[in-house]
Order: structure tokens, then sequence, then C-alpha cells
């Protein structure tokens, strides 16, 4: 293989594993810049799935082709809904926000997979007939070189996620309402003294984490498992924890940090089959991802500082 | 006060989660008839693992063996047989122990992530027999080990694996096929290494890429490892990969919407829905625990448990075999699988197992 047919192996699938990882990142950057931790992200994720593949085989008879996109949205929506228990809790119950994050994890994975059992009468749903599918984006792809590495065989949902990054970045540092989110997530006290509404702020962070790993979860198995079983999403949110972490709670930075991760991933596996790297045991190029990612941790990354009021419940004219 | 009220509300809202997973199992309970049937004594349980008795492979098939067993032989649904579902893995010793002390003559536990599970019931509960699916007991240097109470069933799966290369040589297009595993382990292998053995017993010429996901969960590396195989013009991609195997599917049906001619052969059971709509599962290598459980049982029952040994099921057995769905297999391709299959039964053909095995009877080729 050629270096530019690997590359258009690898790029691809990492753009490809990524865009799931971006949505939840992404959520996760709303809620915590908001000041409300949420470990909750793998379950909202695991609920979107859930959400996104019953969606999907309900409505794919008389809707067709467009369900698996009609159930994304529903699946954000319902993980909107679903993220409200957490946000109750730990803002206007002052909870501890990692318990309640834990609490919405284990609820998601009981709550589906019973529900799962009442409406079909099995531990898993069958396959959805209609996928977010891969596709040569109509034009680009017959571009010479870039066409194949980055317009070939990739979902719409990648580019999606990407510009999704770019706009919740914009909306979080360049608008108004960034700027009351943030400032909340930073000194709640002085935002209230200027008149924000520190819980009403808090409130629609912790919604957004909830419609956005709603997304990351429908995407997920919408496009690579193509059904839901218990152990669809294990471990996905967590990873998309790490990318916004990674990312030093920034959306373009957590963005990278999924397409890192992603990227790593699909290097370790096709690695297994490039003419020089074949010869290397199997066991390094499978714990490369991991390798990378700490020396990118410690190496590139610097310093990452979390938004400084996260973890603490505001409560009004506490000094 | 009101506040106080509502955060209790939602914490009971909380707590459901944990309690909800446990629902919605206990079918096996519901049919208490109070008449009592002059049936034999005998009572034999089935422990699953955390997939459950509809998880379409390990549980479900041992749970139709035992249910097929109970009607021929009259047993009585919920008391004579029955099983329990475990929700997570420390469920495992519990429900195990619940059978030994319901007077349960034989218990079986599907699948081998009760294998610890099952050795230390056994250990604690002497008297009663244990039979544990699909992996032998093994102890921490992972060498096996026997217990006079527990019966060990594997299958000879490398042997079907053979059956489903021999499909594949003879419909590949390009000349080259694909195998991804899901974690590299002696019981992989043993996938692997028939799977190449049938393949090149068609066709010596034939290439085999080969790769482990390491892991039998991440659909998504299953994805990445199927899309390198078929861009390398591998046409055919056989997968051990459990739910890893799923992704495979999908980049096969995305391929197949694409106008590529790309197959995957199914592991287990029959995987031919798993392709649809796109149709494009080949065949699939079946594993027929329901004929393990099914025979087990009735060994028991007639005072002939094979405890303390492994009690191995394959072609021979009707155990092991290419799925019933059959509509893209090709006429010839099904008289060379029946013409191997003979000579694996009548020993001929001696299927690899491991990589030194493998590379003997290639050169014996």
């Amino acid at each position: 293989m050629s270096i530019l047919e690997i590359l258009a192996l690898i790029i691809p699938a990492a753009l490809y594993t990524a865009a799931p990882i971006i949505f939840t990142a992404l959520g996760g950057v709303f809620s915590e810049r908001s000041g409300v931790v949420n470990i909750g992200l793998e379950g909202l994720m695991l609920f979107g799935a859930f959400t996104g593949v019953i969606t999907t085989l309900t409505i794919q008879d008389s809707v067709g082709a467009a369900s698996p996109w009609v159930a994304i949205l529903v699946a954000a929506l319902a993980s909107g809904i679903f993220s409200l228990l957490h946000a109750v809790a730990s803002i206007t119950l002052r909870a501890d926000q990692t318990v309640s994050g834990v609490a919405i994890n284990f609820l998601a994975a009981g709550l589906s997979l019973f529900l799962i059992k009442k409406i079909y009468g099995k531990g898993q749903t069958d396959f959805v007939d209609f996928r977010i599918n891969k596709v040569d984006v109509p034009g680009l792809s017959d571009l010479p070189v870039i066409g194949d590495i980055f317009f070939s065989r990739i979902p719409y949902t990648s580019y999606i996620a990407i510009l999704a990054a770019i706009v919740v970045w914009y909306v979080i540092y360049k608008t108004p309402f960034g700027l009351r989110l943030r400032s909340v997530g930073e000194h709640p006290m002085a935002a209230d003294t200027m008149g924000i509404n520190v819980t009403r702020m808090r409130y629609i962070g912790v919604i957004l984490s909830g419609v956005f790993a709603g997304i990351g979860g429908a995407i997920y198995a919408l496009s690579i498992s193509g059904n839901f079983t218990g152990g669809t999403i294990s471990g996905q949110g967590f990873l998309a924890l790490a990318s916004m972490i990674f990312g030093k709670w920034h959306p373009l930075g957590a963005m990278g940090a999924a397409l890192f991760f992603g990227f790593a991933q699909s290097l370790s596996i096709t690695g297994a089959q490039i003419p020089f790297l074949k010869d290397i045991p199997s066991v390094f190029l499978i714990i490369a991802p991991y390798v990378l990612t700490i020396l990118a941790l410690t190496g590139f990354v610097g310093r990452a500082d979390a938004p400084k009021a996260i973890g603490i419940p505001y409560v009004k004219g506490k000094r | 006060m009101k506040k106080r009220k509502f955060g209790l509300a939602l914490s009971l809202v909380l707590a459901a989660g944990t309690i909800l997973g446990a629902c919605g199992s206990d079918e096996g309970d519901s049919k208490k008839g109070d008449e009592k049937k002059k049936t034999e004594n005998f009572k034999v349980g089935l422990v699953t693992d955390t997939g459950g008795v509809d998880d379409k492979s390990f549980n479900q098939s041992s749970w139709e063996g035992l249910k097929k067993f109970g009607k021929e032989f009259g047993l009585e649904e919920g008391k004579s047989y029955r099983y329990l579902q475990s929700e997570k893995e420390a469920d495992y010793i519990p429900n195990l122990g619940k059978f030994a002390d319901g007077g349960f003559n034989l218990t079986f536990a599907a699948g081998f992530l009760l294998e610890d599970a099952v050795q230390t019931a056994a250990e604690q509960n002497s008297g009663t027999n244990f039979a544990l699916i699909d992996s032998l007991l093994m102890d921490e240097d992972f060498k096996p080990v026997f217990l006079d109470n527990v019966a060990a069933v594997t299958f000879e799966e490398h042997q079907g694996s053979f059956l489903v290369g021999v499909v594949a040589a003879k419909q590949s297009k390009t000349g080259k096929v694909g195998f991804i595993g899901g974690v590299d382990s002696p019981l992989i292998k043993k996938f692997e290494n028939g799977f190449k053995a049938g393949v090149k017993s068609v066709n010596p010429d034939m290439e085999i890429i080969a790769q482990y996901a390491g892991d039998f969960n991440k659909p998504e590396k299953g994805s990445s490892i199927a899309s390198t195989m078929y861009t390398q013009g591998a046409d055919i991609i056989y997968h051990a990969a459990g739910g890893t195997g799923n992704g495979v599917f999908t980049e096969a049906k995305n391929r197949k919407k694409n106008g590529e001619d790309v197959w995957v052969i199914g592991v287990d059971r029959d995987q031919h829905e798993e392709g649809m709509p796109e149709n494009v599962t080949l065949t699939s290598m079946v594993k027929r625990v329901d004929v393990a459980v099914y025979e087990i049982s009735k060994m028991a029952m007639d005072g002939k448990f094979p405890g303390g040994k492994e009690s191995l099921f394959g072609i021979k057995e009707n155990a092991i075999g290419i799925a019933e769905s059959q509509e893209n297999v090709s006429k010839e391709s099904l008289k060379l699988v029946d013409e191997y299959k003979e000579k694996i039964l009548k020993g001929e053909i001696k299927v690899p197992k491991t990589d030194k095995e493998f590379a003997e009877f290639e050169k014996s080729l």
C-alpha cells in the first residue's frame, strides 16, 4: 500500500469513529463550562443511542431512509429531558454532582434495558433497516488526493460534528449567552451580582449537554453498531469526557482530542496491515492509542484548568 | 418541606434505575402449577450470564435445549427445570448456589464468563453437579483443572470454521479473504486456524488476512478492520468477534449499498438476520449449544453425568455446522462442504487448532 492509500484508510476511519465522541464532548463542554460536573455523559449517550434505535425501528416503515435523521432529533430531545434529572439533583437540590452523574449512568443503563425488554420482549433490538451510511461527498470526492482522504466513505454526521464544534465555539466565546454561561462556571456570585440568573444558566448548560450527548449516542448506534444492546455504549461517554478535559474545556480542543483518539485508534488498526508496521507485535499496536494519549497529555497539552466554580452548587448570598 | 419531599421522590426515581434492571426476567417463575405431577425427581437449572435468555446467542440456545429436554421427559417448567437470570457478575455465585440449595441435580452455567463462579460454587456444593458451557475450569496459571462434580462442555469450533472456510474459498472472487477475531486467545485461535485450513484445503493459493480487535464489544474497531481488509481486496470476512462483529456487518452493508460485492460470515449462530436488508451474510458457523445442553441433561438423568472431564461436541454430535440459511451459498459449495464433512468425520482430515498445527497442516497440503 502506498502512503496515500494508507491515509485514505486511516483518516476516513478516524472521522467516522470520532463523530459521536465530538458531539458528546461538546455536550460536556456546555455543562462543565456552566459549573456542573457531568460524569453522566455516558448515561446520556446511552439513552440517546437507545432512543435513536427504537425511534428508527418504529418509524422506518413509514418514513424510510430519512428515519435515522429524525431519530437523531428525537434522541436529542429525549436525552435533553433525561438530563433534567441531573440538573434538578445537582442544581436545585445541590446534591453532589459526581454522585448524581453516576446515578444517571446507572439509571440510563437499567431503564433502557428494562424498556427494551418490555417493548420487544428480548434483551436487544433488531438491526435498523436504514442507517446513516458512509458516502462519497458529491463533487468533492472527485478531487485529486484530498478527495479520497477527506471526502470519500465518510458519513455526513462527521462533517456535521466538526461544524457543530465551530458553532459551539462561536456560541461560547463570541456571544453574550456564552459569556454568561462561562461566568456562572467561573464566579457565580459575581455573575449573580450582575443580574445573571445562575440557576437558569446552569439548567441550560446541563440540558444542552443532554441534547448533544443524545445526538452523539444516536449517531454511534445508527452509524456504527446498527442495533441497541446493553453493551452498545460501553465507555464512549467516558472517552468523550476525557476528550473534553484533554481539550481543556474548549469546544475546538475537545473536537481535536476526539479526532486524535479516532486517529490513534484507526492507525493502530490499519497499522496491523501496513507492510513495515505489520511486524510489530499486535499488542503494541493495540496499546498505541493510549500511549500516544499519555505522551500528548504530558508533553504537549500543558496544564488543563477546569472552570473555577465547577462542582460547587451555588447558594445565593453565601460567601 | 416541599423541597425535601421532592428530593425524596427524585432519589426514589434514581434508585429505581438499579432495580429496574432486575425486572422483567422472571418468566421462568410464572408457571407455578399447583397440581403435583408424578414426574421423576430430576431437577435441572440454568444460570445465564448477563445477556439473559433472549440474547439470540448462548443463553437463549441453552434455554432452548433445556426446554426441549424438559418437554420431552414431561418435567414441569419452573419447578423441575428453570433458569435464573444474572443481572450482574456478582449474581453468578448466588444464582448457582440457589439451585444447589434447592436440590437441583444439575445446574448449567451458560458461557465462559461464569467459569470462576462455577469453580467456587462447585467447591462449596460438592454434592451437586454443574455443567459449564463453552469453557474449561482454569486455575490461576490458566491450566485446566477438573472437579468431579463439574462437566466442562466445549465445542470443536475449528471444525465448523473449516467448513465456512471451504465456502469462503469456493465463493471468493478476488482470491483474498479475511478473518477478524475478538481477543487473541487459544479459543479464538481455533476459529482462525480452522478457517484458514478450510480455505487452503480448497485452494492453497488463497491469501488470508487475519487480525484481532483486542475486544469483543467495540463495533467501531470491527468496522475499521473490515474497511482495511475490504480495501485490500478481501471480499469475504469471517468474524469471531461477538459485538465487535456488528461493526463488520455495518461496514459490509455500507459497501454493498455502494455496489461492492462483499460478504460476511457469521459466527456462533445463524446471523442471516444481522446481514439484512442488504443481505451480506454469506453463511454462519453455528454452535448448537442446545444440543449439548440436551445431551448432558440426558446423560445426567441416566446417571452417566460426565463429571471431571471435558465433553467435546463437534460435527459428529451434530453440534457444529453451517447455518440453515443457505440462500447465498452456491450448490457446489454445499456439495463441497458435505464432502469435507465426511472427511472430517472419517478422520481423513484433522482440523488444526493452534498456529503450530496449522503450519504442519499447510505443509501437508
